[in-house]
């Protein structure tokens, strides 16, 4: 029995336990309805050994919106301790599992999910390729993510949740502080999550540099896949530096270094400092995207080119450069002197001015545009003053001396709600419901979409403003209670209200898609939103080798040359199409994976050594296995073209 | 004959064990920890380039761009990691 000690929960309640039997009831009848209809061979051979950069697009999807549930489900147990002064609905310790975690699933396993879930559908269908340069490393990438994502998503029924903060600043994280193995989870959930990440900005990189159709040239490509680039870039350049911050964290903690200790000559900070290197540019690889997908939209639906291309791309550039040069504005307080305060204070400054020459940008698209408000569309209005104020509001974050007063109250966290979730989270959904046609072959409906956008933002507005006010008020962030001669009661109340407003959002976006499953027409056709970049040029549900005949294309709006100025897009004709095969390795590797990071969280040295084994071993595999990819025959895609009604060509 | 002599390579090997010999004089020698470590780090990055230039081929494809413009770009964050680090950590921490 001393064996299973180990995996109890340290600090349990009533809603902990109701978790495990909720979680296990799931599990069984996830695996007694798969069996029942009969749908294992279905999805092993569709779905989970899938290399297909469409199908892994939607996983990553469709994990992104469990997560968003499962954060949701945090932040608003969250809202509710904190509605009145001294409740106890949470008490201290779980209230700090609840923030962990709720930034941690939000930041890692929601928004990079649907960032990449997105990048992952729409990059080649925009380049016009059949595939990325990688497609199993792409696969590979998807299965460590979900290991991670597992992994984390665990701990709060096996073992305990870690409880430092997403942030997970040492000393607090070290064992003498955070003595349960939470800040283990949260160290391997992040790690394996975080190669998937590394591989997919290479893979991404080498996608959009190799693979774009002929006549394509970088300055030619759609806005979506210019943020991806660059993006990706941002990835490769940022992630290293989480990898290594964590283990060097798990070596203090597993090993009994004292890299981040604050005895034996080691650094505590020096946590702070990694993680701010790696997390400031990681803010701009979530909305980085983000803008992408509001470039695509806001030129869509005002029925005009997007206005100055080049200084659009030229902002990215420079943004990408500059989120690597303001990190230490997450630390002013720590104690450095004001020459270097102010140092960061200038270059985090001068992020903004890129970024608002991109406002301008989208603003003066719109401007003598044609708008249609469509849900996408308002998700891309809204998204403007709404991101304003939360830019705004950073750079007065950024000013070093005016920080001390602002810095860990509830005036950040609305700081940083208002950038992500007008900035990313509505980018998603836009983009989701942009691009839901082209994925699913019919259309989300308007009409309840509308309503769920409008729960959404008024219910953000009511969450997140109050904030500002409490915030400068004095009260502080991550405090799971307070008196009520504080007077934070009734704006915390209305933070509440919003936060419930929200929640709703959620449960009708999730109805919305029940809903068009069941009854929206099917026959949208290819164009449903007269579009205007090379996806659309393609049929909606796009079929497996994306486009029949590769595009020729003249500019980034390639779908707008053909349908308005007679550009020739196929030139070609039909031809056998080579594509990538399916492979079991690697879920079968993530799964070894998940046992290697589970092991090590609870030092089951047996269990890490058994799976690292295996994990060579399919490496050893993959290495000596001979997969050259097979063929579509021309006459299969004939036959599937004229299922479409030939159009495309 | 002569053109078939991998000329740029012998160059670049001896070069390459050059800068290994000086290296290895820091050890050798006694000498300050500030010059050793000069030594060291100025001929740790000009081998660095040597291996990519000449044994990786870096300039000789037609991504040429794209390699040197990554790489530069690398070199500039790392550099920029290392010094604003020090800088918020050491030089400027009271
Ligand atoms: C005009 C652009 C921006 C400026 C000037 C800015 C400035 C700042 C500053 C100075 C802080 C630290 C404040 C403190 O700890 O006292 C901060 C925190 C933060 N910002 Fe921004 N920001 C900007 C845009 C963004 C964007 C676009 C995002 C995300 C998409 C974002 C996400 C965050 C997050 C997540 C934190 C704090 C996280 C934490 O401590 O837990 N910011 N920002
Ligand atoms: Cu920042």
């Amino acid at each position: 029995m001393e064996f299973f000690e180990r995996f109890a929960v340290p600090h349990p309640s009533p809603l902990i336990y109701a978790s495990m039997v909720a979680i296990g009831l799931v599990i069984i009848a996830i695996i007694a309805g798969v069996s029942y209809f009969k749908k294992w061979g279905y999805l092993w051979n569709e779905w989970l050994t899938t290399t297909d950069h469409k199908r892994i697009g939607i996983m990553y999807i469709i994990s992104a919106l469990l997560m968003l549930f499962r954060g949701g489900a945090d932040a608003v147990m969250m809202r509710l301790q904190t509605s009145v002064p001294d409740n106890t609905f949470l008490d201290a310790q779980h209230y700090n599992e609840v923030f962990t975690t709720h930034g941690v699933v939000m930041i890692f396993f929601m928004a990079m999910a649907f960032v990449i879930g997105l990048m992952n559908f729409v990059v080649p269908l925009q380049i016009g390729a059949r595939d990325v340069a990688f497609p199993r490393l792409n696969a590979i990438s998807f299965w460590l993510y979900f290991a991670g994502a597992m992994l984390f998503n665990i701990s709060f029924v096996i073992g305990g949740s870690p409880d430092a903060g997403w942030t997970n600043y040492y000393p607090l994280a070290s064992n003498d502080f955070s003595t349960s193995v939470g800040v283990n989870y949260y160290n391997w959930a992040l790690q394996i999550s975080g190669i998937g990440t590394l591989m997919t900005g290479i893979n991404f990189i080498a996608t959009i540099i190799k693979m774009r159709a002929p006549g394509m040239t970088l300055m030619k490509m759609p806005m979506f896949t210019w943020s991806a680039l660059i993006t990706n870039a941002i990835i490769v350049f940022a992630f290293p530096v989480l990898t290594i911050a964590i283990i060097m964290g798990t070596l203090d903690r597993q090993f009994g270094t004292h890299f981040f200790a604050s005895t034996n000559g080691g650094m505590d900070m020096m946590w702070a400092n990694l993680f701010w290197v790696w997390g400031h540019p990681e803010v701009y690889i979530l909305i980085l995207p983000a803008f992408g997908i509001y470039s695509e939209i806001i030129a869509t639906f005002s029925q005009r080119n997007l206005y100055g291309y080049k200084s659009m791309v030229g902002s990215m550039v420079i943004i990408s450069l500059l989120s690597f040069l303001v990190w230490v504005h997450h630390f002013f307080t720590m104690g450095q002197d004001a020459l270097t305060n102010s140092i960061f204070s200038i270059t985090t400054m001068a992020i903004a001015v890129p970024t608002g020459i991109k406002i301008f940008n989208w603003l003066l698209t719109m401007w003598k545009g044609k708008i249609h408000f469509t849900v996408p569309m308002l998700y891309s209005v809204a998204f403007i003053p709404l991101f304003t104020i939360g830019g705004v509001t950073g750079v007065m974050l950024g000013v070093a001396s005016a920080d001390y007063q602002y810095h860990n109250t509830m005036f950040l966290v609305a700081h940083f709600h208002n950038t992500i979730i007008p900035g990313v989270v509505f980018a998603m959904l836009a983009g989701l419901t942009y691009w839901w046609p082209k994925m699913f072959g019919f259309m989300l409906n308007e009409k309840i979409g509308k309503w769920a956008f409008w729960f959404l933002t008024i219910g953000f507005c009511f969450s997140f403003f109050p904030m500002y006010i409490t915030g400068l008020d004095g009260q502080a962030r991550r405090m799971f209670t307070y008196s009520e001669a504080t007077g934070f009661g009734p704006l915390n109340m209305l933070s509440f209200f919003g936060a419930g407003l929200m929640a709703i959002g959620f449960v009708i976006i999730v109805y919305n898609i029940y809903y068009s499953f069941r009854y929206s027409p099917r026959n949208v056709g290819d164009d449903p939103w007269n579009a205007r970049s090379l996806e659309w040029a393609t049929h909606n549900p796009v079929p497996e080798y994306n486009f029949a005949v590769l595009p020729q294309v003249e500019s980034s709006e390639a779908f707008w040359d053909y349908k308005k100025k007679g550009h020739k897009l196929f030139p070609d004709s039909i031809k056998k199409i080579h594509m990538p095969n399916n492979s079991g390795l690697p879920i079968i590797m993530s799964g070894l994976f998940f046992i290697f990071g589970f092991s090590f969280v609870f030092y089951i040295w047996a269990g890490v050594i058994i799976s690292a084994i295996g994990i060579f071993a399919c490496m050893a595999y993959r290495s000596f296995e001979k997969d050259d990819g097979r063929y579509i025959s021309a006459e299969e895609i004939k036959e599937t073209e004229d299922k479409f009604g030939g159009a495309g060509q | 004959m002569k053109e078939l002599f991998p000329i740029k390579q012998v160059n670049g090997f001896v070069f390459s064990l050059l800068l290994t010999i000086v290296a290895l004089s820091v050890y050798f020698f006694d000498m300050s920890f500030q010059l050793g470590m000069t030594i060291l780090l100025v001929t740790a990055f000009i081998q660095a380039g040597v291996q990519l230039i000449i044994f990786m081929h870096a300039g000789e494809s037609e991504d040429k761009g794209t390699i040197y413009t990554s790489t530069i770009y690398g070199v500039v964050i790392a550099l920029f990691t290392v010094f604003g680090s020090l800088l918020a950590m050491v030089w400027g921490y009271m």
